[in-house]
């Protein structure tokens, strides 16, 4: 397999699976906690919130990089807060393409979720409480396993996401190889050099088959969690 | 246990303003859909908070509006069966009844629920094992039961446990609940708009209508009560009785306040305590002992009081022997008769029938 990979690309292709992995770990609490507040609760500036977690959906790519980056860029209000304590946290560093792989994800992984506890039924939750449980024993036994195979979805989606964002990670943390330059990073600049196509074919096939082994597992998951509830 | 419940709520279509007290035992909270009985339940559980209320279990105030008191459901140590069980997806059928023990450790139990013995007699043994999902209505339902007094609560609500079941799985699940209610001694609160369900279940009742108490006391007394309210095909006497012995014929001898009766078919233990209903349409009156007549049984009464009902109808009350008793004629039978309270009858009873064993 090494073999068959360039140094070069296969470390494009491990900095892409690290990046999308902790985009979606570091992401997976705030997404339940925004997905369980969207499905549950009636507060003012539910609206706002539900615009803001889409936001990356609709908006340009290229827009989500720039505000990363007047964000948290070096010279950026919370960049330069962080910058003086721990240096540049994310600017130009592969960190920075896990938040924007994060941000350009979340919306994915929130619908996903919320559309799981929205077929939770309540009265389940209810009868939770008549038995004892208060409300955080109640969703951590009774609405956290049944949102399961949601969260499992969620994440998947996200980890997809993440692995093909590419206009965001490069406005924000540009492409540079073994820093910032993940797989769609790298199928671009092997584009933009003669004779690059070989280089831009084998790493699209790796894309196609971690994306298809991706999906599979996750129909895999959610089919093994739907027979262990319907109760044979 | 003794519950003391008292509320004011006022819904958009509806003012409800109820109170009563539920001793010991089971007490029905009876009704037509809408009357308010959910509302009331909920209440107890924590579930809804009303306007205005006072609602005590013994000597724990579960709700007082005027003190700003409100446990929140999980504290109130209350079980609730729902009509449609509620049970938990992806848990087992044992996982779900213990579900309510990982929550009640912490409080001191003053008597810890056999759970072998509670399996035993709601009969789901061979299901602990099952899901939720495969099981039938009526499993699911003996589940939900068990599950709810397994978190061993101070009090049990039911809020129309049976009503999404056939008569089968009522007649499976009914005996349970009499057992239940007499080995563990619980204090049950149990919704119904089953005229049925009352007659067997109840040993005090609490008619609702339109959000108000109609009438509240013991069974007997609330049951033969003209103005609690209950159609003519429903109004009934409930009767305690103690089996004498069976003749030869077939024919059960019974011992009521009301006087002897007998009954066929009755498979009873000479001793045993037995509760008999007498619908009011199956009580025939008449001014002199009637002779030559099929009727077995022939009981001697007094009118005690005469309550139109509808414009053909007439309700008798009549006190025989230590009993009250209700009897539906037509307006002209009663002037024919020329009934007044006070007025001696023979009252002929056409049927009786077995509601329960008493233990």
């Amino acid at each position: 397999m090494t073999d068959w990979l360039s140094p070069a690309e296969w470390q494009a292709v491990m900095l892409s699976l690290r990046v999308s992995f902790w985009a979606v770990i570091a992401s997976l609490p705030l997404g339940l906690f925004v997905a369980y507040a969207l499905a549950r609760w009636r507060f003012r500036g539910h609206a706002l919130l539900n615009g803001l977690v889409h936001l990356p959906l609709i908006l340009p790519p290229v827009v989500t990089g720039y505000l990363l980056l007047l964000t948290f860029g070096r010279k950026g209000w919370i960049g330069a807060l962080l910058d003086p304590w721990f240096g540049p946290v994310f600017a130009f560093r592969w960190t920075g393409a896990a938040l924007a792989a994060a941000v350009m994800a979340f919306p994915l992984m929130v619908r996903a979720i919320r559309l799981a506890i929205e077929a939770v039924d309540p009265k389940l939750e209810q009868a939770a409480g008549t038995l004892g449980a208060a409300r955080p024993w109640v969703f951590a036994t009774v609405t956290l396993p049944l949102i399961l195979p949601g969260i499992v979805a969620g994440m998947i989606l996200a980890f997809a996401k993440a692995m093909g964002e590419f206009g965001a990670t490069i406005t924000f943390v540009s492409n540079i190889p073994g820093q910032t330059q993940t797989l769609p990073s790298a199928i671009y600049a092997a584009l933009q050099i003669p004779g690059g196509e070989p280089i831009a074919a084998r790493l699209v096939l790796v894309s196609i088959v971690i994306a298809m082994a991706a999906l599979l597992l996750s129909e895999a998951i959610s089919r093994a969690v739907a027979r262990r509830i319907a109760g044979s | 246990m003794t519950l003391t419940f008292q509320m004011r709520h006022t819904f958009p279509a509806l003012v409800l303003d109820v109170a009563f007290a539920a001793p010991r035992g089971i007490t029905v909270l009876f009704g037509r859909s809408g009357c308010g009985k959910t509302t009331v339940v909920q209440a107890v559980a924590g579930l809804l908070r009303p306007d205005e209320g006072r609602i005590v279990a013994d000597d724990t105030v579960l709700l007082d509006s005027a003190l700003g008191i409100n446990l929140p459901p999980h504290q109130r140590r209350l079980g609730y069966v729902f009509q449609d069980a509620r049970l938990f997806p992806h848990l087992t059928v044992h996982q779900n009844l213990r579900y309510g023990r990982w929550f009640t450790r912490k409080h001191a139990m003053a008597q810890v629920m056999d759970e072998t013995e509670i399996i035993e007699i709601l009969g789901i043994g061979p299901l602990l094992s099952r899901r939720p999902g495969s099981l039938s209505g009526g499993e699911k339902q003996r589940v939900a039961i068990g599950r709810a007094i397994l978190g061993n609560p101070r009090l049990l609500l039911m809020d129309e446990p049976l009503a999404a079941l056939d008569t089968a799985r009522k007649a499976e699940i009914l005996p349970c609940l009499e057992q239940l209610r007499d080995e563990l001694g619980l204090t049950i609160l149990y919704v119904s708009h089953s005229m049925s369900e009352v007659a067997r279940l109840a040993d005090n009742v609490v008619v609702l209508e339109d959000g108000l108490v109609r009438a509240t006391g013991p069974a007997e007394q609330v049951l033969t009560d003209p103005a609690a309210g209950f159609a003519a095909d429903e109004a009934g006497a409930i009767l305690d009785a103690r089996m004498i012995g069976r003749e030869d014929d077939g024919m059960a001898r019974l011992e009521t306040l009301a006087g002897a009766l007998w009954l066929p078919d009755l498979r009873a233990d000479p001793g045993a305590v037995l509760r008999l209903r007498i619908p009011a349409r199956d009580v025939m009156l008449a001014r002199t002992r009637p002779e030559g007549i099929s009727a077995l049984n022939v009981l001697e009464a007094e009118v005690i009081d005469l309550h139109p009902d509808g414009a053909a109808m007439m309700m008798v009350r009549l006190r025989a022997g230590g009993a009250v008793l209700l009897a539906s004629l037509t307006r002209r039978s009663a002037a024919a008769l020329d009934l007044v309270p006070g007025q001696r009858v023979h009252a002929i009873v056409k049927s009786a029938s077995l509601l329960r064993e008493r233990a």
